[in-house]
């Protein structure tokens, strides 16, 4: 039997996610929910392990009432969304000028060869992956990178080495 | 901003021109060619393509034609070395990326890119690094991608959000990785879809049936009219020899402006179908032979001939025939002694005939739509009726229109509107209640149904808005002619419009719906849409009760009529069926005696009078297929072989002045029918049965369309129905029910759709495979297979 | 005189708190504009007067910029504050959003009143976790305290102030491009005109203004327009946020008069690392056209006077780099930059910023060829100017600088394939 009705939402889309992304719709105009779409991507990416599947891309336009080729012009044009698997701890390091001309190569080259993985990569336990970014704007602590949701700033191979042993 | 004229200077030249109105607009009003890519006349500004930078006086930077707007004393250089390096430099950068594959790519010779690096590129790159290559996706059997070629104009992403109203294409990634597509693979369903062809200006969106067939250098062009829906939009036809290898649109500003149907683009196909009847045939003994036209001619003759009695020869004609095939057909059927011709094969009730005594027609002009102030469309699926028409009704919605729809299943719609969606015997109700909400009166059982009327929000809401309105409109769909009380529909959604000053618009059904009334080819209008003196039997009785004889024009038993499995029950039993006919079809061959073939389309000249009442003539572009023949001409032969009178043509313009005389004075009017006693009659008694046709089922061209067949809008030969009704029924986890309806049995599988109205199940008619059923709508029971 | 208007409670221990903002007098001044019912014109009158220009990189007069919405319109106008700071080299919004949360919402509340809108945005950047959950207590706390939300301090005004969070782009600094992104669109910036005071977010009146200038209000409306335009000098009202990075021993923000010499400003941020001789300087953010370090040594830090070097001041982002770094490949991780992030939407940018990496990245790799350079040049003079948006222009100009005051270095990359750094 083939069934044409709205689609199941996911195990992922719970009512707490249902509620965080409400928060996100009670900012704006009732009639603009959608410019809540960034907000909500980011709270189903944090919740599916920092990446977006295209059925959590589908229903948060549903959820908004976008239409999902709009979800996907979003996710697909900002850096921080995630079309593939990452690590549990997403390695974003700055090569921009000041970064680079504080030796930013070196930090690179550090990770790299700790970690076995160049930019793009996710290490093969799962816990890290490795991402080139543009200036975080943190060019005073420069050499720089952001894990998760933190900065961290003048940055030297053993700094580095403390970091990472202690994230899970 | 003002209406005030501004005087400018464009190259030298002293041009006049609206205050506000967008350079480019004006230079090309006055000839002045300006390069452009992203620049559409029909959609949004984008300024992103950046090839008609020009040179406005005392702006240091060069500006964008397609969007700067004309200001007094604007003096405008578009030839200046400032502005031809600007227009030079963006197009380097466009070629940089763009492949060289101008020799396999299906737009070259007619590709805006390959013509405007001719005046403005270079002949040798500077760019040498690997150029981009972007990965297609299959967007359905209609459209071919080849994004590579993609120079970003974004003219089909604007299209799908502005014009289709649905977005279904989009620009995905950034930089120079922003891709023009669909991102996920995915067909592309708008019934409007295939205008992106038209609109991209390189080779990346392409006609997929057409791919690879032709060079555009080798087609010639003629016009053509469209025959399927009752716009009548306006074609291109491109021909190479003797074969219509495309169809695009041709620009009509009060009909379809710049765009075309995917139906009218790809029905086409329907051409080259390989059930193509290509010479005359004849049953004898039960078995089909070819023969010649002459015997086949003849036999028809003496077999229609032969029937003398009164009305027992039938006529059933298809509303896509050409005007004069309509007209001929008619005539050489009265000119027997019969006045049981129709054409209004789909519609559900014909009480109203009795009072009808004009042709009914769409109520107020095409180009009328996109300004109504509100609109009630009752049993009407636009978009997949008459999609332009949808396209104009989705304009005035955006442009603030009130439309409410009082509709058998929920409708896709891409604008704001407000459904009330019923089961096929409660929408009688619904509109009764809008009726009662507006104050209508009525008299006999109508002011029994309005009594009973519940006037609620809805209805309230929707009277409010027609009231309101300067320009408003009640439609009735294709949904409410095929309904079994059509005429109540009729005398309530006139009774409405009066009320509400609004107009009454009977949606026509195809091309010639509007001129078959006018030609005669309905039982109670004469040509020149006069009222019947004494109404023969209409097209349901025709088969309700059996003619002896039956002439049968591009129709098709069991698919082009309101109740499939009678319409080929009663052709079995008659004496003597004579089709002209384009294809030749089991069902034809089950119910017929002698089959003609018939030109169609393309290949026969021919008039449409479209939902406006406007003629179009059409001239035949390419010859028949094998013996077919213009049906006037087949017609005229036998109106000579039956020693008729006045059937003596040599053109066919002779019998389109013909008419034309007769409808001198003819006018077209949806007033309310006086006098007429209405008891409804489909029963709220059990399960009920909706039904549609879907878009590509309307007519035999269309449904010998391969690429449209293969679309969600060819339909489904299944039963819908909500999941809870499903419930209700037993049927939640059936694969298959059997379905019996008067009699009629047939086992489709089952899709739960929460589309459809509870206490009702949803097959579609014009499928072979619901073609054992009866009528679109009417009572039926259901169990598991 | 430093740090005396958006870092003015810098000095203090845990300066975000809203306790520590009022100790040093503020939302005083909102509280007297409340209750003066002060004139709109007027506080946009004083705005004019401090000389205050847009601190986000484009210079242009604040309270220019109010004066064009036409306060009485009917329907919502808006004020958007662009923290979306990304610019590289660039990190002073950051500073104040973590330490000075409650000036930046008392400049919005004043805007708000300023141009009668009762609602604002704040766009912060998506990275910026820390800086976003500091304004957000500090919404929290202003909330709290009645300096924002309905009827505030019982004036009858309301003000409803929000954070949007940007996601990664840095196109969205461009306000337009900022304002689809607020609508839940990709951040392409709009054709102007329109421009946002007449269409803007939503398609209503918007002012848009940079963290800084946003900050830069309550100590304008406290002492005076002629104040603040006094800190700095001529066209360059104020003191300014610097932020100075690269090869120096004490990078960060200082804020510090307009006007003051650069040679102080390096002083101040602790000289060169390891007595390196200043080579260069980007003075105002990555797309400023870059500077020879001893013009720049001559040079005070105002509008004008970067201008006059054939540069701009832009957002104050002072990029020092010393005689170790090769310009071709400071050049070459520019342009990738700008091609990384342009948006994608108009042709020259979309293809030219590429073309652009490409030729640098050849150069850089010793596959230049002789024609390179011309080329380069022509591909960014074809790029400047021809764009919807000022991310072209970005992308055009440190090519230009480049090649104006270091061509050699780039010919002889090509001539030698390789560096002449430490080559002697």
């Amino acid at each position: 039997m083939t069934t044409t009705t709205a689609k199941e939402t996911s195990e992922l889309f719970t009512p707490e996610i249902r509620a965080e992304i409400d928060r996100w719709i009670a900012k704006y105009p009732a009639e603009w929910k959608q410019s809540a779409v960034m907000g909500a991507l980011m709270i189903v990416q944090e919740s599916n392990g920092g990446w977006l599947t295209t059925e959590l891309m589908d229903q948060v336009a549903a959820y908004l009432d976008m239409p999902p080729i709009a979800v996907y012009e979003v996710a697909t044009f900002y850096s921080m969304f995630e079309l593939k698997p990452v690590g549990r701890n997403k390695i974003c390091v700055c090569t921009n000028v000041s970064c680079m001309t504080n030796k930013s190569d070196l930090i690179v080259e550090h990770l790299e060869k700790k970690l076995g993985i160049g930019f793009g990569e996710v290490t093969e336990d799962g816990r890290f992956s490795l991402k080139e970014v543009e200036c975080l704007g943190a060019c005073g602590g420069a050499p720089m990178m952001q894990i998760g949701k933190q900065y961290y700033e003048n940055l030297t191979p053993e700094i580095v080495d403390a970091i990472l042993e202690g994230l899970e | 901003m003002t209406d005030s004229t501004v005087t400018i200077e464009v190259d030298g030249r002293t041009l006049e021109a609206k205050a506000g109105t967008m350079l480019i607009d004006v230079t090309d009003a006055a000839g002045i060619t300006i390069p452009r890519f992203c620049y559409h006349k029909k959609l949004s500004v984008a300024a992103n393509c950046r090839m008609c930078l020009v040179e406005v006086e005392k702006v240091p930077k060069p500006l964008p034609a397609c969007a700067t707007p004309v200001t007094d004393g604007m003096k405008v250089y578009t030839r200046s070395p400032k502005a031809l390096a600007a227009q030079k430099g963006t197009m380097e950068f466009l070629l940089i990326n763009h492949p060289l594959d101008c020799p396999i790519c299906d737009q070259g010779g007619e590709c805006e890119l390959q013509d405007v690096a001719i005046g403005y590129g270079r002949d040798v790159s500077r760019y040498s690094e690997g150029k981009r290559v972007v990965a297609d996706k299959n967007i359905g059997p209609l459209i071919a991608t080849d994004m590579t070629r993609c120079i970003h104009c974004t003219r089909c992403v604007r299209f799908g959000e502005e014009i289709a109203g649905i977005r279904e294409m989009g620009a995905t990634g950034r930089g120079e990785h922003m891709v023009i597509g669909t991102y996920i693979e995915k067909s592309v369903d708008s019934e409007l879809s295939g205008n992106v062809i038209d609109l991209c200006p390189v080779g990346a969106l392409t006609s997929k049936p057409f791919r690879f067939n032709a060079r555009a250098w080798e087609l010639t062009q003629v016009e053509g009219v469209a025959p399927h829906d009752s716009i009548g939009s306006n074609l291109n036809l491109h021909l190479r020899g003797n074969q219509v290898m495309r169809v695009h649109p041709r620009d009509n500003e009060s009909i379809n402006e710049s765009w075309i149907s995917d139906r009218d683009r790809f029905s086409y196909e329907g051409l080259y179908s390989s059930d193509r009847l290509t010479s005359p045939m004849i049953k004898k003994s039960g078995e089909w032979m070819e023969v010649n036209w002459e015997m086949a001619l003849e036999m028809a003759a003496a077999g229609l001939g032969e029937i003398k009695e009164q009305d027992q020869v039938g006529a059933l004609l298809s509303p896509t025939a050409t005007l004069e095939e309509l007209y001929l057909a008619q005539k050489l059927i009265r000119g027997l002694g019969s006045n049981s011709i129709d054409s209004r094969l789909r519609q559900g009730d014909f009480r109203l005939d009795a009072g009808l005594k004009q042709a009914s027609w769409l109520g107020l002009k095409i180009s009328d739509i996109d300004s109504l102030d509100a609109a009630l469309v009752v049993g009407g699926n636009l978009r997949k009726e008459q999609p332009i028409l949808a396209h104009r009704l989705r304009k005035a919605a955006l442009a603030g229109a009130a439309v409410h729809f009082i509709t058998p299943l929920q409708l896709e719609l891409n604008y704001e509107s407000r459904q009330s969606i019923a089961t096929p015997a409660e929408m009688v109700k619904r509109l009764a209640a809008v009726a009662k909400a507006a104050g209508v009166k009525g008299s006999g059982s109508l002011a029994a149904l309005l009594n009973a009327a519940e006037a609620d929000e809805f209805a309230e809401t929707a009277a409010a808005s027609l009231k309101q309105g300067d320009a408003s409109a009640v439609v009735l769909g294709a949904m409410a002619q095929s309904h079994p009380d059509y005429s109540l529909l009729y005398a309530l959604a006139a009774g409405l419009a009066g009320a509400c000053g609004a107009k009454v618009s009977v949606l026509p059904e195809a091309g010639n719906s509007v001129g078959a009334q006018l030609a005669g080819a309905v039982p109670h209008l004469l040509p020149g849409g006069k009222s019947a003196q004494s109404a023969g039997p209409d097209a349901l009785s025709m088969l309700k009760l059996p003619r002896k004889g039956y002439l049968l024009l591009g129709v098709e038993p069991g698919v082009d009529f309101h109740n499939p499995a009678l319409s080929q029950s009663a052709l079995q039993s008659a004496d003597m069926v004579v089709a002209l006919s384009a294809y030749r079809t089991p069902e034809l061959e089950a119910c017929c005696d002698i089959l003609l073939p018939m030109a169609i389309f393309s290949e026969t000249s021919g008039t449409y009078v479209n939902a406006e009442g406007v003629w179009q003539r059409t001239r035949g572009a390419v010859k028949p297929q094998g013996e077919a023949r213009p049906g006037w001409k087949i017609l005229r032969v036998l109106g000579n072989l039956l020693n008729q009178q006045g059937f003596d043509y040599t053109d066919p313009d002779e019998i389109g002045e013909e008419l034309h005389a007769l409808c001198n004075g003819a006018s077209l009017d949806n007033r309310p029918v006086e006098g007429l006693d209405l008891e409804p009659k489909l029963g709220r008694d059990g399960l009920q049965r909706g039904g549609d046709t879907p878009l590509y089922a309307s007519d035999p061209l269309v449904r010998r369309a391969a690429a449209l067949q293969q679309t969600k809008d060819a339909g489904q030969g299944v039963m819908r129905l909500h999941p809870k009704e499903a419930e209700r029924q037993g049927l939640n986890s059936a694969e298959n029910a059997v379905i019996r309806q008067n009699g009629y049995q047939a086992t489709l599988p089952v899709t739960l759709d929460e589309a459809i109205p509870e206490g009702c199940v949803w097959i579609s008619t014009g499928l072979r495979s619901t073609s054992m059923l009866g009528q679109p709508f009417g009572e039926v029971t259901v169990e598991k297979a | 005189m430093a740090n005396e208007v958006c870092l003015r409670t810098l000095d203090l221990e845990r300066p975000w708190l809203i306790e520590q903002y009022q100790s040093r007098g503020g939302y005083e001044v909102l509280k007297k504009i409340l209750s003066e019912k002060t004139a709109p014109e007027a506080i946009i009158e004083e705005v004019k007067k401090s000389g205050l220009r847009g601190r986000g990189g484009a210079g242009f007069p604040t309270g220019l910029k109010w004066s064009f919405i036409s306060r009485n319109a009917p329907g919502q106008k808006y004020v958007v504050c662009n923290s979306d700071e990304g610019e590289p080299g660039t990190f002073k919004d950051r500073d104040i959003l973590r330490y000075n949360p409650h000036q930046l919402i008392e400049g919005m509340v004043i805007a708000g009143y300023a141009i009668g809108a009762t609602c604002g945005y704040n766009y912060i950047r998506g990275e910026f976790w820390e800086p976003y959950e500091r304004f957000e207590q500090a919404l929290e706390e202003a909330r709290e305290a009645g300096f924002l939300g309905e009827d505030i301090l019982g004036s009858g005004f309301d003000f409803q102030l929000h954070t949007h969070l940007g996601a990664g782009a840095y196109i969205c600094g461009e306000e337009t491009a900022l304002l689809e992104s607020i609508e839940g669109k990709k951040g392409q910036p709009r054709y102007k005109p329109p421009f946002p005071a007449h269409f803007g977010l939503y398609g209503c009146p918007t002012i848009i203004n940079n963290t800084e200038s946003l900050a830069s209000i309550p100590m304008i409306m406290e002492q005076g327009g002629e104040w603040f335009a006094d800190i700095g000098v001529k066209n360059s009202g104020g003191p300014k946020l610097f932020s100075i990075s690269g090869n120096i021993n004490n990078p960060g923000v200082f804020e510090i008069p307009m006007g003051t010499p650069f040679s102080e400003l390096l002083a101040m941020a602790g000289g060169m690392k390891d007595g390196r001789k200043i080579k260069a300087v980007i003075p105002g953010g990555s797309s400023a056209p870059v500077i020879p370090g001893e013009q720049m040594m001559e040079l005070n830090m105002d509008y004008d006077s970067i201008a006059g070097a054939g540069s701009m001041l832009g957002s104050g982002a002072v990029i020092v780099l010393d005689d170790t770094n090769c310009m071709v490949k400071i050049l070459e991780r520019m342009s990738y930059f700008y091609h990384e992030e342009s948006c994608g939407q108009c042709t020259p940018c979309r293809e030219g910023t590429g073309w652009l990496y490409r030729i640098v990245h050849r150069i850089e790799t010793g596959q230049g060829r002789q024609e390179d350079l011309d080329l380069l040049d022509d591909v960014a003079d074809k790029i400047a100017g021809k764009t919807i948006c000022a991310l072209g222009d970005a992308a055009a100009m440190p090519v230009q600088g480049m090649l104006r005051h270091f061509r050699h270095e780039f010919q002889y990359h090509i001539d030698h394939k390789r560096c002449m750094v430490g080559v002697g």
